[in-house]
């Protein structure tokens, strides 16, 4: 069973805000997907290697090459404010930068 | 009551590529902001990462290079969190399966040597700028997000901050010594995080560690480590508590300053990465790598020393850098001897660098232009007394030495039939002094000479004029 202050933990550390109702409601949402996805656990992986990923492939690498800039103007159409270029939000504070 | 310091030491190090780590956008410095990367630097929805072969093998050569053992098939992991700096909101990094595990580093701290461990290295990747304006807001350039980053963890092996500090120089000298990154604080290719934790000696466990970040030099490093081992043991022997924090050294005020106490374990939900197959390093992968992996400085030391002669002292000062170890090989390489090389560069030039602040590449003095005036001076051409004038020139200019020389007419005179008659001249004017040379007086000797530079006005040959007055003497 998930609890409500671990759909709240998980809620601050993506930074969203909800009321007492919705974190109520998505508890609940919350917990019936994790009940169906638990069912994996019911399938039989006796000897089965560990994997990390469902492709089997290795080794896909890309030589060090520069070869794909995206126009700033093109990327800064997704940004809510920009100014000299630069993408502006929220005064940062609460931690220190190099 | 006695007490133990332990120190770990955390060091990332920006490798030295043309694109990103995980996507083909530029890495290159000073340019418009926002106009390097690419919407997969962004995250952008249905992007796929890719891994950059050639940061994975600068990071296999920093490896080697620390005598790691590299992990023959890792996978990579991200890293969650929420930050302006990174648009993805996840950091992709290697977290269960670093590249290597189990390096060293040799360091040397009052004649003693002492192996520091390395508990793993792992590629990783760096975040964009923030810079914090005074209008309420902060603004992002995202130029840096994505460039390769391979992050050193050192075991806790570090008892001292002369030991902490060491350990980076050594860390440093043997990183840019394989040409992966260059490894400048100053220009935040490298970046130091310390932990420093004090315990009374023979405790069973380790005191609570503080961690300072944001260390911009090696001296910093050690004041900062000094103060937080006095601040620790002060708080035990007062019967406070230390708490787990991180801190930043405050160099005016010469102390750290708290920048936050940490609560619980940070939280950044690992998982495999999903978009990037695993890497596996063959055996053929690695013997490639060993193959291209330049001499390391100890290596370089051990030919000064025993192909080419020259004093233990000089190998180490001269390959302090590879910038210095460099330039000394090509001099030689240019037929200078390596001796004469090694004085001029570690006398002449490192004053002069030293005293201006600056570094070789900074200077107009080549390789070629200093073996050509080793040259001058090896066939009499100049005198060291010239040289020391010529060397000035040609750290300062950018001119040949030969032509300079000839044209300022400093070249020596050692043509013995221009000479001959000047000091046989000299010696009919003088019997005096060839009587005193008789008798048995060497100053007579000297005063000769001296008039002899004098009317050369100091360009005669010392060598050519000594053979040639001998010879003389020996007639009267």
């Amino acid at each position: 069973m998930i609890s409500k202050e671990q759909v709240a933990h998980v809620a601050e550390l993506a930074r969203l805000q909800f009321s007492d109702e919705e974190l109520q409601q998505f508890t609940g949402q919350l917990d019936e997907i994790l009940n169906m996805v638990d069912q994996l656990s019911e399938v039989d992986t006796e000897g089965v290697p560990v994997t990390t990923q469902s492709v089997l492939l290795e080794n896909v690498m890309r030589a060090d090459e520069a070869t794909m800039v995206t126009p700033r103007a093109e990327l800064m159409k997704n940004v809510p404010t920009e100014k000299d270029g630069l993408i502006q939000v929220p005064a940062i504070i609460d931690k220190e930068d190099d | 009551m006695n007490f133990e310091t332990t120190i770990g030491l955390e060091v990332h190090i920006e490798l030295k590529t043309k694109s990103k780590m995980y996507s083909p956008s530029p890495v290159s410095y000073g340019a418009e902001p926002n106009t390097q990367t690419n919407m997969i630097d962004w995250g952008y929805p249905g992007v796929l990462p890719s891994v950059n072969r050639g940061a994975y093998e600068l990071g296999l050569m920093v490896a080697l290079a620390l005598h790691a053992e590299i992990t023959p098939f890792t996978h990579f992991d991200r890293k969650n969190y929420f930050y302006p700096d990174n648009p993805k909101a996840y950091q992709i990094t290697q977290s269960e399966t670093p590249l290597a595990r189990n390096g060293y580093i040799e360091i040397e701290v009052d004649g003693k040597k002492k192996r520091i461990g390395i508990e793993e290295l792992h590629i990783e990747e760096d975040a964009g700028k923030n810079t914090h304006a005074d209008d309420g807001y902060s603004y992002v350039d995202l130029n840096r997000q994505g460039t390769p980053l391979i992050e050193i963890v050192s075991k806790p092996d570090m008892e001292t901050p002369e030991e902490a500090y060491q350990y980076l120089e050594q860390l440093k000298q043997i990183v840019q010594f394989t040409g992966a990154s260059d490894v400048k604080m100053e220009e935040g290719s490298m970046r130091v995080d310390s932990n420093l934790s004090v315990a009374p000696i023979g405790a069973d466990k380790y005191g609570v560690k503080s961690e300072i970040k944001n260390l911009n030099s090696f001296n910093h490093v050690r004041s900062a480590l000094a103060f937080e081992q006095k601040r620790h043991v002060a708080a035990y022997l007062s019967g406070n508590q230390i708490r787990p924090e991180t801190r930043r050294w405050d160099e005016p005020g010469k102390r750290t300053i708290l920048m936050r106490v940490k609560e619980g374990a940070d939280d950044y939900r690992y998982f495999p990465e999903p978009d990037l197959p695993p890497v596996r390093v063959s055996d053929a992968w690695i013997k490639e790598v060993e193959a291209k992996l330049p001499e390391n400085p100890k290596q370089r030391r051990a030919r000064y020393v025993g192909e080419w002669g020259l004093p233990e002292y000089d190998a180490g000062v001269l390959t302090n850098t590879k910038e210095m170890s460099d330039f000394f090989e090509e001099v030689v390489a240019d037929g200078a001897d390596a001796k004469q090389a090694s004085n001029y560069l570690m006398g002449d030039v490192s004053g002069y660098l030293n005293a201006q602040h600056l570094e070789l590449k900074d200077i107009a003095l080549t390789p070629a232009h200093l073996a050509k005036m080793i040259a001058l001076l090896a066939d009499g051409t100049i005198s060291s007394k010239i040289a020391k004038k010529v060397i000035v020139q040609i750290i300062k200019n950018d001119v040949d030495p030969e032509e300079w020389v000839r044209a300022k007419g400093l070249v020596q005179e050692s043509d013995p039939a221009v000479l001959t008659p000047i000091i046989t001249g000299i010696l009919d004017a003088n019997q005096q002094s060839i009587d005193d040379f008789h008798a048995g007086k060497d100053r007579a000797v000297g005063f000769l000479v001296g008039q002899i530079m004098k009317q050369t006005h100091g360009q005669a040959n010392p060598k050519v004029v000594n053979q040639i007055l001998n010879a003389e003497l020996a007639k009267r």
